[in-house]
């Protein structure tokens, strides 16, 4: 069995057979984009469920069940009544940035969905910079909501923001750090490159002690900047209201809403192509079918998916000193010793290879 | 195709920097600032140079643009409008503007510009390399001084974040 996922060539190729080069290059990236929009809105929308699920399981209820096959419909219905509900503002907000903001914030994450490698094939953009790419376009959504909380004109969005603007500016320092300890391994930011150092063994494994500390590191800081509980300090309900999304209704808070689930998939599967081997399967059992990488990444993207649920639902909130101490007093100094001793280990030739 | 990509990358970024300095709400320019510097990050993606795209992106786009949504949203409030300037220096402006693209116009125009082919894209490992090579061409005193200048700025920027100490005789000043 031979599934082509070379989704950019099969379709360029596809499309020039029938029309000309101008036009066919222009459909073909219509349509990859188009592709990962639906996949974009699906992910969104079963993360959803998968996080309302987690959230039951954990405190022993049932969760969504009535609607479809086991409630798996559910998360579907909720998206088509909150595009049906009407889209409320402040008076005297900034209207124009006002309905800006949730486009930064779902603009950044679709970005971002574009680099990773599904398999060896099925990667719409195989840029040369991969990981510093990601970080690059991880820096952007936070404006998004910097903007949503001071354009809706109202005090707690705008201390929500704030807050938000805070937290992701000193934990992507860590987030930085920490994939950087990778790369001192890989010796390459490109994606594929990557993934194809990691065929003698995944880099958890090889960079043993030091790529274990950079992997909680990482999970930690992830974490944070996807502005989720135990670090959901922008929208603590108990102090802020909904945080810096307060005054947004119907569909622009549905795009916040998504755009956070999605990010939390983009954190789980960088981790996953930079610390547990991308599409590769374990001791390389499925070798000879390329196609199930996709099977593989999503399996082990969602475990991460499922870990940071984890999170969510067993540690309480942080105040924000604390927050900021974790950061900047304890994840800060461990990451630069860590990457200290991964560049000895490198040069030491101390890494584990199959 | 390169040559409609860079006509309305130049267009969005030519629109951008009007818009930026003749609206009159100051976080919306920031904002337009921002699409400026992403039009710019579009460019340098066009001649494939990823990483100094990367680099704009996240040094312009996602920390200087973010400081300065910051500062604005800590001193300004959302009804305030900035205002307007008077005619006759609105006129000098204008003039010393008209000056400034006049020479720049000028010496583009007036310059012969190699034109080479140019296929290959720059990897961020040559890069390193010619940033810490002492052979000729090589930019390690740049990168040094650099250095230097950075490390100053950030322990000039704790030493004024700390402040004075707290003292008993500060509470006695107080």
């Amino acid at each position: 069995m031979n599934i082509s996922l070379n989704i950019t060539e099969t379709i360029q190729e596809w499309l020039m057979s029938m029309m000309p080069e101008g036009v066919a290059s222009i459909a073909a990236m219509v349509t990859v984009a188009l592709i990962y929009l639906i996949i974009f809105a699906v992910a969104g929308l079963y993360l959803v469920l998968l996080e309302r699920r987690v959230a039951a399981w954990f405190q022993l209820r049932i969760g969504p069940n009535r609607v479809g096959p086991l409630g798996l419909l559910q998360t579907m219905a909720d998206a088509l009544k909150l595009v049906s509900k009407e889209l409320t503002g402040t008076i005297k907000a900034d209207k124009f940035l006002y309905n800006l903001a949730p486009y930064f914030v779902i603009v950044s994450s679709l970005m971002a969905l574009a680099v990773f490698p599904f398999t060896k094939e099925f990667q719409a953009f195989d840029i040369n910079i991969g990981i510093f790419f990601l970080i690059a376009i991880s820096s952007i959504g936070v404006i998004g909501i910097l903007l949503g909380g001071w354009s809706s004109n109202n005090k707690f969005a705008l201390i929500g923001a704030m807050r938000s603007g805070v937290q992701t500016i000193s934990y992507e320092l860590s987030v930085g750090l920490s994939l950087l300890t990778m790369i001192v391994i890989t010796g390459s930011l490109q994606l594929s490159e990557i993934v194809e150092v990691q065929k003698q063994g995944w880099l958890i494994l090889q960079g043993h002690v030091p790529a274990i500390i950079a992997f909680m590191v990482y999970m930690i800081a992830g974490t944070a900047e996807t502005n989720r509980a135990p670090f959901d300090m922008v929208e603590a309900e108990s102090e802020l209201g909904a945080g810096f999304h307060t005054e947004y209704s119907g569909m622009k808070f549905a795009y916040f809403f998504l755009a956070e689930f999605i990010n939390m998939f983009i954190i789980a599967a960088i981790a996953t192509t930079v610390f547990f081997g991308a599409w590769l399967s374990p001791f390389g059992i499925t070798e000879s079918l390329p196609w199930l990488g996709v099977f593989w990444f999503l399996g082990k993207t969602l475990i991460l998916v499922f870990l940071m649920m984890w999170f969510r639902w067993t540690f309480p909130r942080l105040r924000v000193d604390q927050l900021l101490t974790l950061e900047w007093k304890y994840l800060l100094p461990i990451n630069l010793i860590n990457i200290l001793i991964m560049a000895i280990i490198v040069w030491l030739n101390l890494t584990i290879k199959f | 195709m390169e040559k409609y990509i860079f006509y309305i990358l130049s267009f969005i970024i030519i629109a951008f920097a009007v818009a930026s300095v003749s609206s009159r709400k100051m976080l919306r320019s920031v904002i337009y600032l921002l699409f400026v510097l992403c039009g710019i990050a579009g460019i340098y993606f066009l001649i494939d140079y990823n990483f100094l795209a990367a680099i704009q992106l996240t040094v312009y786009a996602g920390g200087i643009i973010v400081l300065i949504i910051f500062s604005v949203l800590l001193v300004h409030h959302i009804e305030m409008e900035l205002e307007m300037a008077k005619v006759s220096r609105k006129i000098l402006t204008g003039l010393l503007c008209a000056l400034g693209l006049g020479v720049f116009l000028y010496t583009i125009y007036t310059n012969d510009f190699n034109v080479i082919e140019n296929n290959i894209t720059t990897s961020t490992a040559h890069i390193g390399s010619k940033l810490l090579s002492y052979d000729t061409g090589g930019f390690i005193l740049p990168f040094e001084v650099v250095s230097v200048l950075l490390l100053a700025a950030m322990i000039g920027a704790i030493v004024i974040a700390k402040g004075r100490k707290l003292t008993d005789k500060n509470e006695e000043a107080l």
